[in-house]
């Protein structure tokens, strides 16, 4: 599957550059335990005075969306308890563990998707914070509403049973848009990585997967009329000090992150706060979907290795499998119940 | 802005010697302006041509890149709108060079147009096809990469443009492209690209082995002279070429907007395989 010999060879690519990065600016994070060292580092400009973005930037790490809840409360962890975390949630996750009573054929199955494709990092955020959620200090999603909820109930339905169609299955699986490119994006299994740019008068943010490029208009102008929805909304951008913000609206509603709806209003920060590092930083202000705001920050980290094409559409044989696997599913439902009846 | 004037004050100077050479040696298809070249676009920061923005081919290469009379459309429901238009077509000299055997399949793709084109499939049309697709495209250029991206399903490619010994290692819908400055011109050696996009609705089609040099070059503030050498010793009896101009879409407040097709083609990729209804 082509999909599979990029992803692979993009690890390789990323291996090499975990390597290469050795040591990380301390991050200024809202609820970080200890104060962050004094930054000495002097922003680039670009030719035309705006800091300077541009780059490739990696933004794996360990850190969950959400705290864990065996971590409640505590919102950082110390050094060692932070090495501990890491160590056994990569156990946790090793896909070519062997336990010693063997495994069922399914879960043997399972794993032949192994290890070697999976790129999620190996360590926390640099100030060992055990969720990306900053705010509400529980650091989690808060509770939808009744009508986000309703919906949520209506997709994880769809998600459990057989698939009727290809928009039961989630907008990654379809390939519509990659499944940490949001908006707002966050670090998921592999492919972790985005490429600004920036030109007078626009900022482009293209995620790795799937080659997706949300153009940021800085000039000033309004957003769409409102009735122009799109899968990864419309941006506007503006300087805050040297903050990039990034303002987008216009959401189809099936995007659906974490259960938003059409009326998300996502605000993005971008800051660099060092020649290594770029903090992300979003907040989802969304009231018809979730009963308050809430915001994540994920440290992202300048890599010198380069994107490649994240074919998704053109190699999802995925979505014929799944949806014939389905189709067989009810076949041999309705065999087993015809001789039952007889 | 500067140097927009320069340019105009060059072209007035050599406009009557240059005037008489395209009246008798322009070949079919390539304007006047091409031979005229002085005009020289506004500079980025580093001194460059200054390419960004949003730009679009007219013409119907998209349906047929050789020469076609106007012809039906394939879909009876869509009547005058579904039909494919004239064109004079953008091959330099009229006509691709196949080899026999890929003659054959042409027509092939062309009678199963419908079933073979991947397109239809909204899949990403591949270089040059994506230059000249009926949709938008906008160049983002900075002097290291130059970023170019596509209305049409969402494709995309990065320039790298410092790294001339940077080899692909795998073939990619879009390919890989490296640029480099030749005076006014930009100009893409696109390597890697799979074997499985087409040029046009037509079933004009490549192999994997398929070299595109692309050539970008400013004509006027609004429009931009395109070109592409193919070459693909599989398919090809000798490299071949085609031109066309670039115009920029100078609608009020243009911005490139979403075109993922992924969700317009799953009823025809997937619909034979949706529950049916009673079972």
């Amino acid at each position: 599957m082509r999909r599979e010999s990029e992803v692979r060879i993009r690890c390789l690519g990323v291996l090499t550059a975990v390597m290469a990065v050795a040591s990380l600016a301390p991050l200024p994070v809202a609820g970080q335990a200890t104060p962050p060292a004094p930054d000495t580092w002097t922003p680039t400009r670009t030719p035309w005075g705006d800091p300077d973005l541009s780059g490739i930037w990696d933004f794996r790490t360990l850190t969950p969306l959400e705290r864990p809840s065996e971590l409640s409360g505590k919102e950082v962890l110390s050094d060692e308890d932070a090495a501990e975390y890491e160590r056994e949630t990569l156990r946790a996750l090793d896909k070519d563990r062997r336990t010693s009573d063997g495994l069922t054929a399914e879960q043997d199955v399972r794993n032949a998707y192994n290890q070697f494709w999976w790129d999620y990092g190996t360590k926390l955020t640099e100030d060992k914070r055990t969720s990306l959620i900053v705010d509400p200090p529980d650091g989690r999603v808060p509770p939808l509403t009744p009508e986000a909820q309703k919906r949520a109930d209506a997709r994880t339905e769809a998600l459990q049973r057989p698939a009727h169609g290809p928009e039961d299955r989630t907008v990654w699986e379809r390939c519509i848009l990659g499944l940490n490119t949001g908006p707002p994006m966050n670090p998921s299994v592999y492919n972790n990585n985005v490429h600004l740019f920036q030109i007078p008068g626009t900022v482009v943010i293209l995620t790795e997967m799937a080659h997706d490029a949300r153009i940021v208009l800085m000039d000033g102008r309004p957003h769409l009329p409102e009735d122009i929805r799109q899968w990864r909304g419309d941006s506007r951008g503006h300087w805050e000090g040297d903050t990039l913000v990034v303002d987008t609206t216009n959401f189809t509603g099936k995007t659906s992150f974490r259960g938003s709806g059409t009326e998300m209003h996502l605000v993005e920060r971008f800051t660099r706060v060092g020649a290594e590092t770029l903090l992300y930083e979003y907040t989802i202000d969304d009231p018809k979907s979730f009963e308050r705001t809430w915001s994540a920050v994920i440290p992202m980290r300048r890599t010198e290795e380069p994107m490649f094409e994240y074919a998704c559409h053109e190699g999802n044989y995925g979505m014929f499998n799944l949806l014939e696997g389905a189709r067989v599913q009810e076949r041999l439902a309705e065999e087993s119940a015809r001789t039952k009846s007889k | 802005m500067r140097n927009r004037f320069q340019g105009a004050a060059v072209a007035v100077a050599l406009a009557a010697p240059l005037t008489v050479i395209s009246l008798v040696s322009t070949p079919r298809g390539q304007p006047a302006q091409a031979l005229q070249a002085p005009y020289q676009a506004p500079r980025t920061a580093d001194g460059r041509p200054d390419l960004s923005g949003i730009w679009q081919a007219l013409g119907t290469a998209h349906w047929d890149i050789e020469g076609h009379a106007a012809r039906p459309g394939p879909v009876v429901a869509l009547g005058a709108l579904g039909a494919v238009p004239a064109g004079l077509g953008v091959v330099e000299g009229g006509e691709i060079p196949y080899q026999p055997w890929a003659a054959t399949q042409k027509q092939k793709n062309l009678d199963n147009w419908l079933a073979s084109d991947p397109a239809v499939k909204c899949f990403m049309p591949g270089v040059p096809r994506a230059t000249y697709m009926p949709f938008p495209f906008q160049i983002v250029q900075t002097p290291e990469f130059v970023l170019m991206t596509y209305e049409f399903a969402s494709a995309t490619r990065v320039l790298y443009m410092d790294k001339p010994d940077f080899e692909s290692p795998f073939d990619t819908w879009m390919g890989h492209s490296r640029g480099r400055w030749e005076g006014e011109t930009l100009v893409v050696d696109v390597t890697s690209q799979v074997g499985d996009t087409w040029f046009d609705s037509s079933g004009n089609f490549h192999s994997d082995a398929v070299h595109v040099v692309e050539r970008y070059t400013a004509m006027s503030p609004d429009a931009l002279w395109y070109e592409a050498e193919i070459e693909d010793p599989n398919v090809f009896a000798r490299p071949w070429k085609m031109s066309m101009p670039l115009y920029r879409r100078l609608d009020r407040n243009v911005q490139l907007l979403e075109f993922k097709c992924v969700e317009f083609v799953e009823e025809l990729m997937y619909g034979h395989l949706r529950k049916q209804p009673n079972k």
